[in-house]
């Protein structure tokens, strides 16, 4: 070796992850840094691959509804969309309005659940922790939304090819009396859900704006925040593009760019809502526009529910190729129970052709392109998980700045690991 | 039967030190104990949870027995020792950072008669043992051989460096101001209500002394040592059991420090806030007691609580900057301040004793 002693100072390696907590799961991060500083960032993805894609081809297409749940693990309903979306196109149907706004609605409450769980844990990895709570306390009332529509708090398969599963319920599951609630504080909790579900849903689009004053008064004037997110992971527009961002990490560099607007589904024309749009392209902005967004989602909701209240009707197709046979029709009608048997086995036959779905995930453009060659289960399913290009540019937006930074960074990102490694 | 307070007398004076010591130990680890539960507490019912309340001490206090829990469960854990660590300073690492943690109660005026050790140069003695507790947060992140450990070390050691300057300035304001490095008298010099007391013509040492005590005992929003989120647990990242308890126990003993030394430096220690006011004076509100002094740290506790619930975490490089291109410069220019106070003969300079 030479002999100047300058040469044997290296940069050293560092393993971030998979067991970090800053990690959002299974995240390994290989980082080569100088002291603090980063020089490379290298992401190792695949600690979470479960064959999304490949399980689908050998299931009938709803049979793997439920699994695009699984994906993004916190916008659960959105991934259903894309993926019906798809089976739809093919099929050549539509849903009935009804449908259309109670899928309008789950997205924009789906939203909301990811950028409260967004907000909680890129606030906890800053290190500013009650607001990781005070998130966790509205997104717990939605996620009773969800099981009261679907049964279940997460993976709720609600979404179906021609509508979705059921129409809204009439009550809400309402709290019990315990060791630990009295009748008093039972009936405090139970307060709202004494109506309907849209009725719980309106009350809490009443009470949310608030709740996201709580957390900005937290986070948007805090020096420390600011400092902390201001200028740390800057994106230019340009180079957003160039590296296939969309979402709130393209609209926080200044691109307009919202699928609900440009290319409209369902029926996001006849909302009137903004999309916010960052200007530096750095943390700082894309936290701003991801709280604009909840509270244009929550607006969205709002028009939602008051057009549900007016407008009851079916919300499933009435197509007997796509929906199950009614249950009362089972009893007595042989082939009805046989129609039921077989949607349920075998399923039905998608016409050949190919399809691009995408909606607007809460992450970004969550596309699914399906392929059928006339079967009854998809010839290729390909998810376009928006994480996965943002996750590529973990070591361009880190470079340079400091361990701390790469931990906002990949708040930042709003980083889930069931997308990207799927 | 002889008399207690006879025996008491008779007693030499390493005798009656020795019990203080024991005694203060013991209530310092006692209120390590419940300052854990109260801090789980507070940060819970700001984060609208509940905190601890399961564990009971005898079936009454839901709550209380948490801490105690938590000590049993520890100490049964097995101590860890990494197989590339250097086991001797794996083992020493805790001990240094426990020991100054409680030496440095020796000199602290508990009430008007209790303190252990009435050094002169008492606050030179806190400033010596502060310092030292770098040594076993540096040693365990060194020992450990491990890099987010290491990581740990290095800021630790750098921000405590740095904080160390800023908190050494601000004592000297206070030096300036009282006229005496003994703990005793500097408490003594702030008689006379609590207006009285130094955190009035030292607003910026105070600001700037609070900030720094909470850098030094690494906590929230100066927590980069430990990291949570970014370096894991930083320096103690390797330590399980006991060896971790002694580094947790050392942490909030040293919140207490801080709490007791602002008190002292800043709020007239054991004195009454109403202390030589008409009526008031006379009263409790007026006379010197540990009462006084106890609600004091417990008020500056709560500040350390309130900042962890509420802050964001610094980065390790704005801490530097905050220490070393804010903080100093105050404590700079209040220092020159104070000698222009001091010219004037104005404040604590106006006293007949102090020329």
């Amino acid at each position: 070796m030479a002999a100047n002693p300058l040469s044997e100072i290296r940069n050293y390696t560092m393993n971030f992850g998979p067991q970090h907590p800053a990690a959002h799961g299974v995240l390994r991060l290989v980082l080569e840094m100088d002291g603090e500083v980063i020089q490379k960032a290298d992401p190792h993805i695949g600690l979470l691959h479960r064959g999304t894609e490949k399980l689908a081809e050998s299931k009938p297409f709803n049979q793997s509804i439920g699994y695009m749940d699984r994906l993004d693990y916190v916008s659960m309903m959105c991934n259903e969309h894309a993926y019906v979306l798809a089976i739809e196109r093919l099929l050549g149907i539509e849903p009935p309005e009804r449908a259309q706004y109670i899928r309008v609605m789950f997205d924009e409450i789906t939203r909301i659940l990811n950028h409260l769980m967004w907000l909680g844990s890129h606030g906890l990895d800053i290190g500013a922790m009650t607001v990781f709570l005070l998130a966790f306390k509205q997104r717990e009332e939605l996620m009773d939304v969800y099981e009261a529509v679907s049964g279940t708090r997460m993976h709720a398969t609600y979404y179906r090819p021609g509508g979705v599963y059921r129409d809204l319920p009439d009550s809400m599951p309402k709290y019990q009396v315990t060791r630990w609630h009295s009748e008093k504080d039972v009936a405090r909790m139970n307060a709202a859900r004494a109506g309907t579900l849209l009725d719980f849903i309106q009350a809490f689009t009443e009470q949310f704006p608030a709740a996201i004053d709580d957390y900005e008064a937290l986070l948007t004037d805090n020096r420390i925040w600011k400092q902390r997110t201001v200028n740390i992971g800057v994106v230019t527009p340009e180079r957003a593009m160039q590296l296939g961002f969309s979402g709130p990490m393209l609209r926080g560099s200044g691109v307009v760019w919202d699928l609900r607007k440009k290319q409209p589904y369902e029926v996001y024309a006849r909302m009137d809502f903004d999309i916010p749009v960052g200007v530096n392209g750095d943390c700082y902005d894309r936290y701003l526009v991801r709280v604009e967004e909840m509270r244009q989602s929550n607006r969205i909701i709002r028009q939602c529910v008051e057009w549900l209240r007016a407008h009851p009707g079916p919300v499933m197709i009435d197509d007997r190729k796509v929906r199950p046979p009614r249950r009362e029709h089972m009893k007595e009608d042989m082939e009805s129970l046989i129609h039921h048997f077989k949607f349920f086995t075998e399923g039905y036959e998608v016409p050949e052709g190919e399809t691009y779905a995408a909606i607007e995930a809460p992450k970004g453009e969550f596309g699914v392109y399906l392929v059928s060659d006339g079967a009854n289960k998809p010839y290729r399913l390909k998810c376009r998980a928006p994480g996965f290009a943002h996750l590529a540019a973990l070591e361009e937006m880190c470079k340079g700045h400091m361990l701390a930074d790469v931990v906002a960074v990949i708040g930042t990102q709003d980083i889930v690991f069931g997308e990207i490694d799927r | 039967m002889p008399n207690p307070a006879k025996i008491w007398l008779a007693l030499p004076d390493y005798g009656r030190s020795t019990v203080w010591i024991l005694v203060i130990t013991v209530a310092l680890i006692i209120s390590v104990a419940l300052l854990t539960l109260w801090e789980r507490k507070v940060i819970g019912w700001m984060q609208l949870r509940r905190g601890p309340n399961r564990v009971r001490i005898f079936g009454l206090a839901p709550g209380l027995g948490q801490p105690f829990a938590d000590v049993v469960k520890l100490l049964l854990k097995e101590v860890v020792i990494p197989a590339n660590a250097n086991k001797v300073l794996f083992r020493l690492a805790p001990m240094i950072a426990l020991i100054p943690a409680f030496a440095a109660w020796a000199v602290i005026p508990l009430s008007p008669e209790v303190v252990v050790s009435k050094a002169d140069a008492g606050l030179l003695y806190l400033l010596s043992l502060t310092s030292m507790g770098v040594y076993g947060v540096i040693v365990a992140g060194w020992a450990a051989n491990s890099k987010y450990a290491f990581l740990g070390a290095m800021r630790s050691a750098a921000q405590m460096v740095a904080y160390e300057i800023a908190m050494g300035f601000a004592l000297v304001g206070v030096l300036m101001a009282s006229g005496s490095m003994n703990l005793g008298k500097i408490v003594e010099s702030q008689t006379g209500g609590f207006l009285s007391w130094n955190w009035f013509w030292l607003a910026p040492l105070l600001a700037v002394y609070f900030i720094s005590g909470v850098a030094e005992t690494n906590r929230a929003p100066f927590d980069v040592a430990e990291g949570e989120s970014e370096i894991v647990a930083g320096f103690h990242v390797e330590y399980s059991g006991i060896a971790f308890a002694l580094f947790f126990l050392a942490e909030y003993a040293n919140m207490i420090l801080i709490s007791a030394l602002t008190a002292v430096f800043f709020f007239g220690g054991w004195q009454g806030p109403f202390q030589g006011y008409p009526l008031l004076g006379a009263s409790f509100l007026g006379q010197p007691s540990f009462f006084w002094f106890g609600l004091k740290i417990f008020v500056f506790l709560f500040f350390f609580l309130w900042f962890r619930a509420t802050f964001p975490r610094y980065r390790y490089d704005q801490i530097m900057r905050l220490g070393w291109k804010a903080l100093i410069p105050v404590t700079l220019v209040w220092i020159a301040v104070e000698m222009l106070l001091a010219a004037c003969r104005v404040g604590p300079w106006a006293r007949p004793w102090y020329h």
